[in-house]
Parts: structure tokens; C-alpha cells; sequence
């Protein structure tokens, strides 16, 4: 593993397997146990530096931390001193000073996580940087994908929605391509980004045709904060060509999964229905994240001296 | 070499068990276990042996306990439940070490309260593993009494631990290796003696200690040197 984790590209192989495995075993130690919590990280200090609003990740990874014993610092840019003007830099090299072994962070810039993992000493882990990477969800994706199918080589899956404005439909078009997975990426052809043709993926503007092939099935979230334009001409629209509603879902395979990273624009890219019906993993996606939020942690933290 | 007390059996790749002698001594720490459990609680119908938990610690520990347990159920006709407990997570040297991939952590599905688990390790050196499991063993549950078995006890405790059963004691100078293999993770069942690669300059004691238990613990890992 290398010393950060920013982007999926950042796991080759047998470090991704590595990380599922690590949150395999987690999962099943602390299963059942009344003692929810490990002394891996005894005296460690994980700052989760969040310039953007979380309810999910922030909590994900403050759980994680605390069930391995570190001490978490949350901070959130509101009621800080961003809001007098003090730079990443030095907000970061103020955190360090303080004795932080580890920086969570979230930020609305792209590339935030990769210049503060310049600055710093201690692991830096990126929890969202504006349309880039995510790649936490993307390793909580994979995993949840892995215990329903049991498998991710060879694995269909479908990526629908606001791929151009989704960080973590970057992760996870990485990650699955690294772990043997084949991706669709299903969009109107305003929210595809324009280098789509880059990556390893197929493209496809129509949702009915490719559901029936899908084994997995990943809506994302339509990102109306990033939107500073008309992408399309109405979410009533949007929702009747790229919703998955429950003919749609009717659509697909028998063992086949939903999946959402949360938050849900319910009625808009998934219906209620599709998101409460037994084949959503929604509900689990979220409580995988935290074992796997402690594998990441562990692995990164683990066998490093004390910053 | 500083001059030990079995001097033939300590030179390099020495075999301290075979094939053989491995089989005889989990017989005898199997009726042991069952002796020791008669008396721990009598009067029990069974001999105590239905609150018996065995629980491994990988990697050559969990095999070695689903041994003692089938040898048990062999000599006394009860079957004995086995767990395996990863306490990788509990070690206090993954800073000296580095992290490493987890191993499975399984226990009967009544859980340890109210049981008598006995730990069941390969090699007892340092101790550190034990006082690892020990710290496991408490947030998995609260056993009526724990105690510990292992194949080969080679001395140098750094904690006051001792070990209630015993395959084999063998003097060792901390820079030999003792490595276990047992068939199903080796493929062959025996337990060698070689001595370690010699190591000079600062932090010598450490790091051939470290590699020596590393060696001990986890024969795969040490088995080119």
C-alpha cells in the first residue's frame, strides 16, 4: 500500500484485494460481539477535514476510527478559521502541528487531497474531492458487490446517471476495471464527460438496453449543486429516460443489484420502490463502508511510526 | 555460535519432530486436556469437556486445535468445540512489524461465556501473542477459565505467561528459529531448529528477535532463510 490513498489508481491489484479482504475479516471478527472496538490504533489521532457537507462519509470514517481506538477530530470548514480566511495549507500544517497521524479529507476542489498530501507528513485520505475521486465508496461498492455475487471479475455493471458531476463514478470506473469487473457507463450525452473515451468503459445513452446485461446496476445522485447550466430539459424527463423506476427493474437478471451511493433524489433518479425493494444494497452499502473504512485506516496507519 | 544445551540437536536444520513424533504429542496434550478438564470440573457427566472451547491462533494454531479436538473426540467420544481467534489486530509490535493480511476470526455459535477455552498457539517464545489473545479473548466474551496449550515452549518469556500444556520444551538462544509445519498449511508435519541469520549493529537484539518470532510464528514466512 502506498502511503496515501487519493485515488483509486492508487491500488493496483493486490492492494484493492487486499483491502476487501482486510474488511472481510473484519467484518466477521467484530460480528456479533458485544465489544465492538479494537486497540489497533491506540493513540493515534485521525482528523476528518471536511470542507464540504457529509453525513455518510463523515460518520463512516469517525466510526471506523473509533472502533479501531483512534482519536478522531472532526472538523468542518463552518465555525472554523476558513471562515477567516486561513488557507488548506496552513489549516492542514495547523492539524499537524497538533499531532495528527492522519487527514480525511473532503473538499469541493478537485486535486484539494493531492496537493495537502504534499504538505504533510502523516497519511492523507481522500473523502471526496469535487467531480474527481472517491475512493472509499469505490472500495465499499466493490465489496458489497463481492459478498452479493461473490465475485467482481467478470461482473456487468452499470453505471447511470450524472457521470460528468460524480466523483464516485470515477472511483469506481477504476477501481472495478482494476478488480476484472466490465463497465457500462449509461448517461444523457450532456452529463458524459467529454474525455468518456478514454476510459476503460462502454457508453451507452439508452437505460433499457443495457439493463437486461447488468448484474449490477449503480444509480448516482443528480448533482444539482454542481450544476451551473441545463443538462437536460426537465427532471420529469431526466427521471422517464434515465430513472429506475419498477418496470425497469423488472428488466433485469434475477440476482441482479441495485446499488446508490446515497444521498437518494428519490422519484428522480431511483423510485421508491426500486430503492426499498429487496435487490437494493443501499441500506448495506452504508454499513459495509465502515469496515471498510477500518481496513483503509488500518492498512495505512497500521505499521507507520507515530507522526 | 555461543554453545547451547543441546548442541547436536541445534545445529542447522536440525529436526526436533518428525512426522511421528508430532502425532504422539498431540496424543498425549489431547489426554491431557481431557484430564485436566475432568478435573476442573467434576462430578460433570461428560467430563467437562462440553464447556472446552478450543481456540487457534492462526496461522498453525488453528489447525493444531482442530487436531487436539479431533484427537479428544477419538479418546473420549465427545466432541469438543474448536474456534480460531486472529489477533493481528491486538499485537503490539505492527508498528516494528508493518501490517499484515487478516486471518479468520470464528468462535462456536454459543460463544466463549461461561466456557473453558484453552488458547492452542504452535510456539510460545516472548509471550506477546498470548497477552495478544488474552486481550482478544476479553472483548469477545468472558470465559469461565482460560488457559493456554502450545506444541513447543522455547523460553525466553518477555511477560509473566506460562503455558498450561506443553508438547515440547527445547532451550533455544534467541537467535535460532524454531519453525512448526503442519501438513495442512505446510505439507508435511514437523518441527525444526535452525539458527538465524547473524545480525550486527545497532538494534541487533530487537530485530533478531523479531525475526526469530517472526519465524516461530509463522514458519512460511521464515522458511528460505
Amino acid at each position: 500500500m502506498k502511503r496515501h490513498l487519493l485515488e483509486s489508481a492508487d491500488l493496483d491489484r493486490a492492494d484493492a484485494t487486499l483491502v476487501l479482504d482486510t474488511a472481510a475479516q473484519i467484518d466477521q471478527a467484530l460480528a456479533g460481539r458485544e465489544v465492538k472496538k479494537l486497540p489497533t490504533l491506540r493513540g493515534r489521532t485521525v482528523v476528518n477535514l471536511f470542507y464540504e457537507d457529509s453525513t455518510r462519509t463523515r460518520i463512516s470514517f469517525e466510526l471506523a476510527a473509533k472502533r479501531l481506538s483512534a482519536d478522531v477530530i472532526n472538523f468542518s470548514a463552518k465555525g472554523s478559521s476558513v471562515s477567516k480566511g486561513e488557507s488548506l495549507k496552513d489549516t492542514a500544517l495547523t492539524l499537524e502541528a497538533m499531532g495528527s497521524d492522519a487527514i480525511v479529507v473532503r473538499h469541493s476542489a478537485s486535486g484539494a487531497p493531492h496537493r495537502l498530501a504534499n504538505w504533510v507528513r502523516g497519511s492523507v485520505v481522500n473523502a471526496g474531492d469535487g467531480t474527481h475521486e472517491h475512493p472509499t465508496q469505490a472500495l465499499l461498492d466493490a465489496y458489497t458487490i463481492r459478498r452479493r455475487l461473490g465475485r467482481l471479475e467478470g461482473v456487468r455493471v452499470a453505471i447511470v446517471g450524472d457521470v460528468l458531476h460524480s466523483r464516485v463514478a470515477r472511483s469506481n470506473v477504476g477501481l472495478l476495471h482494476t478488480l476484472g469487473a466490465d463497465v457500462t457507463v449509461v448517461a444523457p450525452p450532456t452529463l458524459l464527460p467529454v474525455g468518456v473515451g478514454s476510459w476503460p468503459v462502454e457508453v451507452s445513452y439508452d437505460l433499457d438496453a443495457v439493463l437486461p446485461k447488468a448484474d449490477v446496476v449503480m444509480m448516482l445522485r443528480v448533482q444539482a449543486e454542481r450544476m451551473n447550466a441545463s443538462y437536460f430539459p426537465s427532471a420529469r424527463e431526466y427521471s422517464r429516460r434515465y430513472g429506475l423506476d419498477a418496470r425497469r427493474m423488472a428488466l433485469l437478471d434475477d440476482d441482479a443489484i441495485v446499488m446508490h451511493p446515497g444521498p437518494m433524489n428519490r422519484g428522480m433518479e431511483i423510485a421508491a420502490e426500486v430503492a426499498d425493494s429487496a435487490r437494493s444494497t443501499i441500506v448495506e452499502q452504508v454499513g459495509n463502508g465502515v469496515s471498510v473504512r477500518m481496513a483503509v485506516l488500518y492498512l495505512l496507519l497500521g505499521g507507520n511510526e507515530p507522526a | 555460535m555461543a554453545s547451547s544445551v543441546e548442541p547436536a540437536r541445534n545445529s542447522v536444520s536440525g529436526a526436533l519432530l518428525s512426522s511421528a513424533d508430532v502425532a504422539r504429542v498431540v496424543d498425549r496434550m489431547a489426554h491431557q486436556l481431557i484430564e485436566r478438564a475432568a478435573a476442573s470440573d467434576p462430578g460433570s457427566p461428560d467430563g467437562g469437556l462440553s464447556s472446552l472451547v478450543l481456540v487457534g491462533i492462526p496461522t498453525r494454531g488453528a489447525p493444531l486445535a482442530r487436531r487436539l479436538a479431533a484427537r479428544i473426540e477419538a479418546f473420549s467420544g465427545t466432541k469438543v468445540d474448536v474456534g480460531t481467534a486472529d489477533i493481528t489486530l491486538y499485537r503490539d509490535d505492527l508498528r516494528l512489524r508493518g501490517v499484515r493480511a487478516l486471518e479468520p476470526t470464528v468462535l462456536p455459535d454459543g460463544g466463549i461465556d461461561d466456557r473453558l477455552v484453552v488458547i492452542v498457539d504452535d510456539v510460545l517464545f516472548s509471550g506477546r501473542s498470548v497477552r495478544a489473545a488474552l486481550d482478544a479473548l476479553r472483548d469477545l466474551g468472558r470465559p469461565r477459565g482460560v488457559q493456554l496449550a502450545v506444541l513447543v515452549d522455547r523460553g525466553h518469556r518477555e511477560l509473566p505467561i506460562r503455558a498450561d500444556f506443553v508438547g515440547k520444551n527445547v532451550p533455544t538462544s534467541r537467535n535460532q528459529q524454531v519453525k512448526v509445519r503442519l501438513a495442512e498449511i505446510d505439507g508435511t508435519d514437523e518441527v525444526l531448529v535452525t539458527e538465524g541469520e547473524p545480525v550486527s549493529g545497532q538494534g541487533r537484539e530487537h530485530r533478531s528477535e523479531e525475526r526469530a518470532r517472526s519465524g516461530a510464528s509463522r514458519g512460511s514466512e521464515g522458511g528460505t532463510q
